[in-house]
């Protein structure tokens, strides 16, 4: 009897099984072989030579993803606590309310900013009717990191504040029985315990920041390390693989360094 | 009380913040100039305009089909996954079907994009052919990516239910696969819809692995890219305006069937 319902089992995730391995790890490997071959499929090193002269890009890229990490975690914390301090209805409508907008196309979100930043758009417009001359917003830094922010913002809130929800109310309590004031019961207390949820949210942040197509471009006219690689895959694709492969090293490595600072069951947060 | 008014006013600027990109998107969608920073009037003219574009209409069809079929397909293969890595006994296997399944989870979108279009350009090769890029391999790529999202939400699911169920049914005559319908199914399945309907959204909603996996065969997000590509335009808005509030409906759809089965789970319970 045990033995036929195992077999069951078996069977039951072979489809799986064979679904992750073709097209979740043999693509992983075809993300290597091409980074290490070249327009011939004979071996070289030249796509991963020719990184090195990406080496700024990447630097500005991950200068850019850290930025906007840092705003993301500094304005979602008081309203991931703040949701977290709230009657349970005020909570699912308020967590409804900032999880909305992810749900809208990354495109679109973008494009928003785009027609309101634009020396046309409307915030000019006002401006223009107060009696303000132009402010250029579109194709600056800050437009960039503007598009960053606001296009990851919800994936910051949501693990700090399951992390807080679930934080010990009697701890805060303790801490302030014996003497401990609102400052010294945060930084003691609170932040510690939730640092797992703002590790998970950091990583949430800085992955699709660094490796974000599209936003740098509308917004600020430049190209981040997505970008090259969006367009480097259809014209040179050893070169295009060779930095994917390094962006998803690069990625890997940061997530794995960040799963360092939490407990050993900290793990991913979704 | 203070410190609830400084909360409020927090909260506020947040959600302004997160919706005022989209109001200023919709209000504009309504223009009756081509402007999206001066409105000069009410007009219903850029909807009228969408419903005339045979091309808009045949993107939305195609990502209707593709979101369906695959998270159909998704559905099927994560569920039968999710049961049969809640059974295995072998902690190292179950773990690492875990991490593969954390794959594209952890990865950036767009190395999962490049991996898999690499793959498909290989295989394409081998075939001689120029490009297999199309309705199939945006049809595998999406199953992919939904895949993970069903297994998460089943899992917790099968955890919550309980082992003896399926072994009393099966003392009192059931087959195991009788069991498995008449008892484990029951229970599981407000996560099994909440898969599906997330996968549904996802799949509607992606665009930067859809722009690495198809070739000819454009769903909307890839036709809005084309759009945006070229200028800010109100129809964007409108066709924006639109999926906003598609994509609001769905939520509160998602939001209250969950609730409502889990009401009729909890009084099964009882």
């Amino acid at each position: 009897m045990t033995k036929k319902s195992s077999f069951l089992q078996k069977l039951i995730v072979a489809p799986y099984m064979v679904w992750a391995a073709a097209f979740i790890i043999v693509p992983m490997f075809f993300v290597a072989y091409y980074a290490f071959t070249d327009r011939n499929g004979n071996f070289s090193l030249s796509g991963f030579i020719a990184t090195k002269n990406y080496i700024p890009l990447f630097i500005q890229s991950i200068w850019y993803g850290l930025l906007a990490t840092v705003i993301c975690l500094l304005l979602a914390y008081p309203i991931a606590f703040i949701i977290s301090r709230a009657k349970p209805t005020t909570q699912k409508v308020l967590l409804m309310l900032v999880m909305i907008p992810m749900w809208m196309n990354l495109l679109i979100r973008t494009y928003a900013w785009m027609t309101i930043l634009q020396d046309t758009g409307i915030i000019n417009h006002i401006l223009k009717l107060l009696g303000f001359g132009p402010v250029h917003m579109i194709n600056t830094p800050g437009a960039v990191i503007l598009g960053l922010v606001y296009n990851f913002f919800p994936y910051m809130v949501l693990p700090i504040y399951t992390v807080l929800l679930k934080l010990d109310g009697t701890l805060i309590e303790a801490a302030q029985d014996l003497g401990s004031g609102t400052t010294r019961v945060f930084t003691k207390v609170i932040l510690p315990l939730s640092l797992p949820g703002i590790v998970s949210g950091i990583t949430m942040v800085f992955v699709p920041s660094v490796s974000s197509f599209y936003i740098a471009n509308k917004l600020g006219g430049i190209s981040l390390i997505g970008d090259r690689i969006e367009e480097l895959i259809r014209t040179n694709i050893n070169l295009g693989a060779a930095l994917s492969l390094v962006l998803m090293v690069l990625i890997l490595v940061s997530i794995s360094v960040m799963n360092k600072f939490t407990d050993e069951d900290g793990g991913i947060l979704v | 009380m203070k410190l609830k008014t400084t909360s409020k006013i927090y909260t506020s600027l947040i959600l302004f913040f997160l919706y005022a990109p989209i109001a200023v998107l919709i209000f504009f969608s309504f223009n009756s100039s081509k402007s999206t920073g001066v409105f000069t009037g009410f007009s219903l003219k850029w909807y009228g305009e969408l419903f005339k574009n045979a091309d808009i209409i045949e993107a939305l069809k195609r990502t209707l089909i593709v979101a369906s079929l695959s998270s159909a397909f998704a559905t099927i293969i994560g569920t039968a996954a999710a049961v049969g890595i809640d059974k295995m006994t072998k902690k190292w296997v179950k773990s690492a079907t875990l991490t593969v399944t954390n794959v594209p989870l952890m990865n950036p979108d767009i190395v999962t994009g490049i991996s898999m279009m690499l793959m498909f350009v290989f295989v394409g090769r081998m075939f001689g052919q120029k490009s297999i890029l199309g309705f199939n391999t945006l049809l595998i790529s999406h199953i992919t990516f939904n895949i993970p999202y069903v297994i998460l939400s089943v899992l917790p699911k099968l955890k919550q239910t309980d082992k003896h169920l399926s072994e009393a049914a099966q003392d009192l005559g059931c087959t195991p696969v009788a069991a498995f319908f008449k008892v484990v199914f029951p229970s599981i399945l407000p996560g099994i819809v909440t898969g599906m309907m997330m996968a549904f959204t996802l799949s509607l909603d992606d665009f930067i692995i859809s722009n690495f996996t198809t070739d000819t065969y454009q769903t909307l997000p890839i036709y809005i890219y084309s759009m945006t590509k070229k200028n800010v335009s109100p129809d964007i808005n409108a066709l924006s305006t639109i999926i906003f509030f598609t994509i609001l409906f769905l939520l509160v759809l998602i939001n209250v069937t969950q609730s409502r089965m889990e009401s009729k789970t909890k009084k099964l319970d009882l």
